[in-house]
């Protein structure tokens, strides 16, 4: 086991006060609360169950019974209320709080008020640390987008949007069942069936030009499911495009931005990187913004539209 | 192993908890039956006192106030120890239904984050203190930061613990490495990324650092507590971030059709020479170098007319294009 015994005992004085206030709480519900599996939770009673107050005689030491499948505790008045915040507890807390206040039409911002308020009361001097850490999340998505998203979420609602589809520059109509509603990245997107598509799709909220919450029901399809995003944002399919960047030092970040098969250093600092993409347009919008910093080396095909298009745009500035 | 540890901490907690006078060591070592069986020889005793020491300590970085007194009569100079049950516990905090969704809005943010654990515990005793269900109303509502910075973990230790670091960093505009000693202040998190405000202790000046150009291990480079921050001085450095911003309004040409983005934010359409294929646009925008990386996305559908600096840097990065693509 590879948990200290002092994180499981902070586990421990969370416990015992949370299964007192929800005495005859199966298992199972009580292990997923504590993100533990069933077999730790049995383990967690059966040490609260041999210790208690000096003394240690039967009458002093916490009852716990999970015999039928319930969990009941007894006898832990002592450690029956749940021990301070700590400061990455507070902290954890009070910044997401202060992040979710800034976001416009996200939330209920009278709700966010009132609970921070009262975090800020209850944390004391834990809640020092939080001056000292700041998320921001993204603006740019529109109020009116964010709250029509978040309705239509809550009321099972299905949405119409007007989205635009950056690398071929048109804006597309669509009906979407939205399934969430997140933040990655540092923008913000709805995740939904998509009728259009007929599959899972991820909108970017800052290029919904159009949004309305239509009455119909928006139960996505039994069979969508949630893209995984542990591995980042950009999942690749198989079967996609394969494409040889040269990445100079100064356009490294796009290996954390991307997911990239192959990553080669080279004597002078550059990586050499292999990326996977169902559509080479993005790519090319891409090494055009990093101005020079990364160069296609496969397929030449893209190598040769990077350069058709860089010189043509360079036309238009050359009379000057 | 662990287990037996885990039992003797609880037992000592409970102990310390359940005391209204101070209990001496010895009483201590008697009423928690982990360190009673340790044995009676004097060894066993040196043992047991440094076990006890490190208990202590353990506890006290977990947050348990563990009190330490002299006056007790009692004991002439012995000390004793307890654990006052106010400051031990959580004060009674009454949450309503739409404020504990919103907490747990909050605690969710940092699920896939390397806070996401306190995060989780911290909910949970919100909720042993008897709350209300949670309404249910945010339910796919998902609005996570992500900690993948290898450094984010250390700095921010170093920030909470106010612990000066030394690390290797990348510069930006250069890509020179070099090794940079700093007093840790804040640290925040904006367009998705992490950044570190410090004191720069080589440069005697504050300074913004993006975690992901952290490369290699952060070291400790002195004590914790060895050095103040100057109060409001970090919010003045994360607030500035953007300070190098030059805003202002773009005059470009763009091909019917294209641009779509760009349509949405000008202020300004004039179509009046539309029967060339070319719409002239007015976009607001706040810095010179952020809207050139995103017209030049347009290849030769986009063209800058106004200001100049805006051009240049447009002009700067297809020459770069294709130098590069040449080379």
């Amino acid at each position: 086991m590879s948990e200290s015994a002092t994180d499981r005992l902070s586990r421990l004085l969370a416990l015992v006060p949370w299964l007192l206030a929800h005495q005859g709480v199966p298992l199972h519900a009580a292990a997923e609360e504590f993100g533990i599996d069933e077999e730790q939770l049995v383990k967690d009673l059966e040490l609260l169950f041999v210790c208690g107050l000096p003394g240690h005689m039967p009458d002093d030491l916490i009852e716990a019974d999970w015999e039928d499948g319930v969990v009941y505790l007894a006898n832990a008045d002592v450690i029956s209320r749940p021990l301070r915040l700590g400061v990455d507890e507070a902290l954890a807390l009070i910044v997401g709080l202060r992040a979710l206040a800034d976001v416009p039409g996200l939330g209920d911002r009278d709700a966010v008020t009132r609970a921070l308020a009262k975090l800020e009361a209850a944390a004391g001097d834990a809640a020092a640390g939080a001056e000292s850490m700041r998320v921001d999340l993204p603006r740019d998505a529109g109020a009116a987008v964010v709250t029509a998203c978040e309705d239509a979420l809550r009321r099972g609602r299905r949405l119409h949007l007007g989205y635009l589809v950056p690398h071929r520059d048109e804006t597309t109509e669509r009906d979407v069942d939205p399934m969430r509603l997140l933040h990655l990245d540092g923008h913000w997107y709805l995740e939904g069936w998509c009728h259009r598509a007929e599959a899972v799709r991820m909108f970017r909220l800052d290029r919904v030009v159009d949004v309305r919450v239509l009455d119909v029901d928006g139960t996505p399809p039994a069979t969508a499911r949630s893209r995984d995003l542990d591995a980042g944002l950009f999942a690749a399919g198989p079967g996609d495009a394969v494409v040889t960047l040269r990445l100079s030092p100064r356009a490294r970040w796009v290996v954390d931005y991307y997911p990239v098969e192959a990553v080669d250093t080279l004597p002078d600092g550059a990586l050499l990187v292999r990326m996977r993409t169902g559509d080479t347009a993005w790519l090319l919008q891409l090494v055009l913004r990093l101005g020079g910093a990364a160069t296609v080396l496969d397929p030449p095909a893209l190598a040769q539209d990077v350069v058709a298009s860089a010189r043509a745009a360079l036309t238009a500035y050359s009379s000057s | 192993m662990s287990t037996a540890k885990t039992e003797r901490l609880l037992n000592l907690v409970i102990c310390l908890l359940s005391t209204r006078r101070p209990l001496s060591k010895s009483q201590i070592r008697q009423a928690v039956p982990q360190y009673a069986s340790t044995g009676g020889s004097p060894s066993a005793t040196e043992a047991f006192e440094r076990m006890f020491e490190r208990d202590k300590d353990e506890l006290r970085e977990l947050g348990i106030p563990i009190v330490t007194s002299t006056q007790d009569p009692l004991f002439g100079d012995e000390q004793g120890y307890r654990v006052d049950r106010e400051a031990y516990a959580l004060p009674e905090v009454h949450l309503e239904p739409d404020e504990l969704a919103v907490v747990g809005l909050a605690s969710r943010v940092w699920q896939q984050a390397s806070l996401a654990g306190p995060a989780a515990l911290a909910l949970t005793k919100l909720k042993a203190l008897g709350a209300p269900q949670d309404d249910g109303s945010l339910i796919g509502l998902e609005p996570r930061v992500l900690t993948s910075e290898p450094a984010f973990e250390a700095l921010w230790a170093a920030v909470r613990d106010g612990v000066p670091v030394r690390f290797t960093y990348r510069t930006a505009s250069t890509g020179a490495v070099g090794v940079r000693t700093v007093e840790p202040w804040a640290v925040t998190s904006w367009h998705g990324r992490w950044y570190l405000a410090a004191n720069d202790r080589d440069r005697d000046a504050p300074r913004m650092f993006r975690l992901s150009r952290v490369e290699g291990e952060v070291r400790p480079a002195g004590r914790p507590g060895e050095y103040q921050v100057p109060e409001g001085a970090a919010a003045e450095v994360l607030a500035g971030r953007d300070a190098e911003s030059s805003g202002g309004s773009a005059r470009v040409r763009v091909r019917e059709g294209a641009g779509q983005l760009l349509r949405r934010r000008a202020g300004a359409i004039d179509a009046s020479g539309a029967d060339d294929g070319w719409h002239e646009l007015v976009v607001p925008y706040d810095d010179v170098e952020v809207l050139a990386e995103e017209l030049v996305t347009h290849g030769p559908r986009v063209v800058v007319l106004d200001p100049p600096a805006l051009r240049d840097a447009v002009v700067r990065r297809l020459q770069g294009v294709l130098e590069a693509a040449v080379a």
